[in-house]
């Protein structure tokens, strides 16, 4: 850059300093009105619609103000579908990480030409409909299924998975480890090579390399993953009626249940358990991020 | 965190939608127009073939009727039928009595019939327009104002009982007892029914007491035999039940006598029995919700169901027994018209017992005690 | 060397991991026999059923016109918000984003039952339009999300040149900062597309009984005993994807080609 061209730019981001984003309609605040719609949608499907699991959560059949519904989530029937789905939904997010990680390091160390490819290879079953894969895995796991079929056709004795809490975490793994893969893949492609080379002109073997540099450095997208496995994996329903036979019982179907059965009260109240749940289990999470939402998709 | 999903098809996008030029940029554009344009018109042309405003709301058990029927309905009358289905009474209950959709005819069981219409959720049937009424055979409208006294608020359509499905290749000899639903040599191989009244229902009778006990010491007991069962139990099913035993995918189910004919014909190794100890007559009826918006059309559709020729057509499709008597007298298979399994002799029926409403203060006991015994 | 062995192995495993149930499903697709395990000899019944079955194929329509009308409603209302917001101080736009975040980070099921409840309060009959307007809602935090970043970027003074120019506010809007900020819009689109296509919970708590898209079809479907149209549907669905975005790859190659011999 020249003299000059270098003033222009010091200017410029000066200027842009001040107006610290991108965009400032200095002339009209007629600009505020365009959010308008979206503010009363916020307002009218949002807000209210929480407030309202919060009424009802809150009150009983006759309008009058109750911690019952709060409570009953300390009856054993609806403590054990909690500590179930905690459960499940740990082991999981675990079993996906530990598969998760390999995969995304050598997705990075492949060449950059099949790269691309590749990703979108383990991002292809994401997008087939969330329920046609999870019937899938019942096919497979039924007793009648393909794998004992295999099995027994090897005359090995036959595995009895479906409707167990395997057949959960199974379904759980299957359904969100693209969930875990990508963060994780997408951070790591973003660590500059140069840094991981001066480590190693430096004197780190691969584990010190591994310890001090990526594994801190992928952090962020660890937390990601982490975090976009562990709560639809804690709240579903779904998998666990397809997979479960209606002998699990998770806080989801819990819930889904008490709404089916009409018992909106209850179902509220345990509802907002679990959001206070989710929420606490985030925050905590989110320590280890601190990147947050800041960071650029750009 | 969903920024990462963000990136990734953001990458796609970027690489798609940033184009080199002008020209390109055009292109994407156009596509984009005529792909949205496409998918809408494709939307509406297959979406929006029948939009009449003449319906009927039916909200009905699961494979509990035959389609051609719902169809030949709406070309005779032009009404458009909106068809719903529901697993159990204690799913269809709070959905009527919230009035968040408003059916026009549900297909109730006896027990639930009588606590709608004593909550005054059911609307008198004008039968003026169900002349058909008199194909129904008296004796199941006799039966039926045990749960509705004057025959003012429904028109039986089903009968049945429950009993026990099995193989008789996977089974050590004849069955003739609950016991077997308990007996651990089939572990796994037990199909339970998903119903709280079924399954406390068969807890019950098999511990020698009244299928409508209200005393709790009984229930208790009853709760314990069906938490020792969870672990036996291949699943806990309802219409499931059906293509799983034809499949032979389990010994033993628990189904009702409706869908034994069914399984039999499509699996010859399967044999249906009221088990000793008894079990639950019941008797489903079309009823109209009061909340109703085409009243006419439900009781022209409730008509139409009791014709003589419909409820056979009917029967030989769900094989579930029809109180039509004018039906019955049309059938010409005498295997089914003679058929132990659709129509019991009356020392079976002696030992069935009726679902009886039992309050709500009983109903949310049986139904927390069911959820115990799934939480194990 | 060995390193590259075992990668291509546990690569290999994976996709094995991730196919193998898709695999099956297409496979089943052409089972003449309606079991799980047999195979009772190849036919294309199944796919002729599939396209007689009004039920599913009214679902498929219905899910493709709320995901393209959501989608286009949620892009006008997220994209228009993501402006406004973008030109706020920072409090009120903090607090607007916490708020935007909240369907995200609720759980489905979560969002699904507190718009049920909305609904009923309102006396508004579940319906095509109740599930229309729950999914616009969870769609529009994805826009904002998407286009939000876009915004930042963007230099300030292109907009004030082009008034200075004399072009009015809207022209100078749709002549300078739409094409700039066009790519976030257009990612957010088909990111809120693809959540509704593909939405289960959600919808299932808001329909009515008229009312089936693809998930809850195939949910009752399952409740019942799966009938084989649904293996030939999840074979064309996956077919159809697959093509999408062997489509996709393609122009981006076509593209790098293109530059290259630039």
């Amino acid at each position: 850059m020249t003299v000059t061209e270098k003033d222009d730019h010091n200017l410029k981001q000066n200027k842009e300093k001040k107006s610290e984003h991108g965009l400032q309609f200095s002339r009209g605040n007629q600009v505020k009105w365009l959010s308008f719609p979206y503010l009363i949608w916020m307002i009218g499907f949002i807000l209210i619609p929480l407030i309202m699991i919060v009424y009802y959560g809150l009150t009983n059949g006759e309008n009058s103000f109750t911690t019952a519904n709060i409570s009953i989530i300390a009856d054993p029937i609806n403590r054990d579908a909690l500590l179930l789905a905690l459960e499940l939904s740990i082991v999981s997010t675990i079993i996906c990480l530990i598969l998760a990680y390999p995969l995304a390091i050598i997705l990075n160390n492949t060449k950059l030409k099949s790269n691309s490819f590749i990703v979108l290879i383990i991002i292809l079953p994401m997008w087939m409909n969330f329920l046609l894969r999870t019937i899938a895995w019942q096919n497979i796991l039924e007793r009648t299924g393909v794998l004992n079929t295999i099995l027994e056709f090897l005359h090995l004795p036959t595995l009895n998975i479906i409707n167990t809490p395997a057949a959960i975490v199974l379904g759980m793994v299957y359904n969100f480890l693209p969930f875990m893969v990508l963060p994780i893949y997408n951070v790591l492609i973003k660590i500059d090579k140069d840094v991981v080379n001066a480590a190693r002109d430096l004197g780190a073997n691969t584990g010190q390399t591994f310890r001090k540099i990526i594994l801190p450095l992928s952090l962020p997208g660890v937390v990601s993953g982490i975090t976009m496995v562990f709560v639809p994996s804690l709240t579903t329903f779904v998998i666990s009626t397809i997979l479960g036979g209606s002998k699990i019982v998770l806080i989801g179907n819990v819930i889904e249940q008490q709404f089916r059965l009409g018992n909106w009260n209850t179902g509220s109240g345990l509802s907002l358990v679990l959001m206070v749940f989710i929420l606490f289990s985030m925050a905590v999470i989110s320590k280890y991020d601190k990147e947050g939402e800041g960071s650029n998709v750009w | 965190m969903i920024k990462v999903t963000l990136e990734v098809i953001t990458k796609e996008i970027r690489r798609v939608a940033n184009p080199l030029n002008n020209k390109e940029k055009n292109e994407m554009k156009k596509i984009l127009f005529y792909l949205t344009l496409f998918t809408i018109a494709f939307g509406l042309m297959t979406g929006c073939s029948k939009d009449t405003g003449n319906k009927v709301y039916v909200y009905n058990w699961g494979e509990y009727i035959d389609p051609d029927v719902l169809d030949s309905f709406e070309e005779e009358t032009g009404i458009e039928v909106v068809y719903d289905e529901f697993e159990q009474n204690e799913e269809m209950y709070p959905k009527i009595k919230a009035g968040a959709v408003q059916y026009d005819v549900v297909c109730p069981s006896d027990y639930m019939i009588q606590k709608m219409s004593d909550e005054g959720l059911l609307a008198e049937i004008n039968y003026d327009n169900v002349p058909n009424i008199k194909n129904i055979d008296p004796a199941y409208l006799e039966s039926s104002k045990s749960f509705d006294p004057e025959n003012k608020y429904s028109v039986p359509y089903c009968w049945g009982t429950l009993g026990i499905l099995y193989n008789k290749t996977m089974v050590d000899g004849p069955i003739d007892s609950w016991g077997a639903i308990f007996d651990d040599k089939y572990t796994g191989n037990i199909l339970m029914i998903d119903s709280v009244r079924d399954a406390f229902g068969i807890a019950l009778s098999y511990l020698g007491y009244d299928l409508n006990s209200t005393d709790e010491s009984q229930l208790e007991e009853a709760k314990e035999l069906l938490k020792q069962q969870y672990p036996l139990v291949q699943a806990y099913v309802v219409d499931q039940v059906r293509d799983k035993m034809i499949g032979g995918e389990a010994a033993i189910g628990v189904i009702y006598s409706g869908e034994a004919i069914f399984t039999q014909r499509e699996n010859p190794d399967l044999e249906y029995v009221v088990p000793n100890e008894g079990s639950n007559v019941w008797i489903d009826g079309w009823v109209i919700p009061k909340n109703c918006r085409n009243k006419e059309n439900a009781e022209a559709f409730i008509n139409y169901m009791c014709d003589a020729k419909i409820a056979l057509k009917n029967f030989e499709y769900i094989t579930y027994s029809t109180p039509n008597a004018a039906a019955r007298d049309m059938i010409t298979d005498e295997d089914i018209k003679n058929s132990k399994v659709a129509f019991p002799e009356q020392s079976v029926l002696d030992r069935c017992r009726t679902y009886r409403y039992l309050g709500e203060d009983m109903e949310a006991l049986y139904i927390n005690k069911w959820n115990e015994v799934k939480s194990n | 060397m060995v390193k590259k062995f075992f990668s291509r192995c546990y690569i290999g495993i994976i996709l094995l991991f991730l196919y193998a149930p898709i695999a099956i499903l297409i496979v089943l697709s052409f089972n003449a026999s309606k079991s799980r395990a047999k195979w009772g000899g190849f036919t294309l019944k199944w796919y002729q059923e599939l396209f007689h079955n009004e039920d599913i194929m009214a679902a498929l329509s219905t899910t493709l016109i709320i995901a393209i009308t959501s989608a286009l409603i949620a892009t006008l209302l997220g994209t228009a918000a993501a402006i406004a917001m973008n030109s706020m101080k920072k409090t009120p736009r903090t607090i607007l984003l916490a708020i935007t975040n909240i369907p995200m980070l609720n759980a489905d099921i979560v969002t699904g039952i507190s718009l049920m409840l909305i609904f009923v309060a309102l006396n508004f009959t579940l319906g095509f339009t109740s599930v229309l307007l729950a999914h616009i809602t969870f769609n529009i935090p994805y826009v904002i999300l998407s286009v939000m970043p876009k915004l930042k970027q963007l230099n300030a003074h292109t907009f004030e040149a082009a008034q200075d120019l004399g072009a009015s506010p809207v022209y100078a809007f749709f002549k300078v900062i739409l094409p700039d900020i066009f790519p976030g819009v257009l990612s957010g689109f088909f990111l809120a597309f693809t959540m509704s296509l593909d939405d289960f919970v959600i919808t299932h708590f808001t329909k009515g009984p008229e009312i089936n898209t693809l998930s809850t079809k195939i949910y009752t479907e399952v409740r019942k005993g799966i009938k084989p149209e649904i293996y030939a549907l999840s074979t064309l669905m996956f077919v159809t994807v697959l093509l999408l975005l062997i489509f996709i790859n393609r122009r981006k190659a076509d593209k790098n080609t293109l530059i290259r011999k630039v």
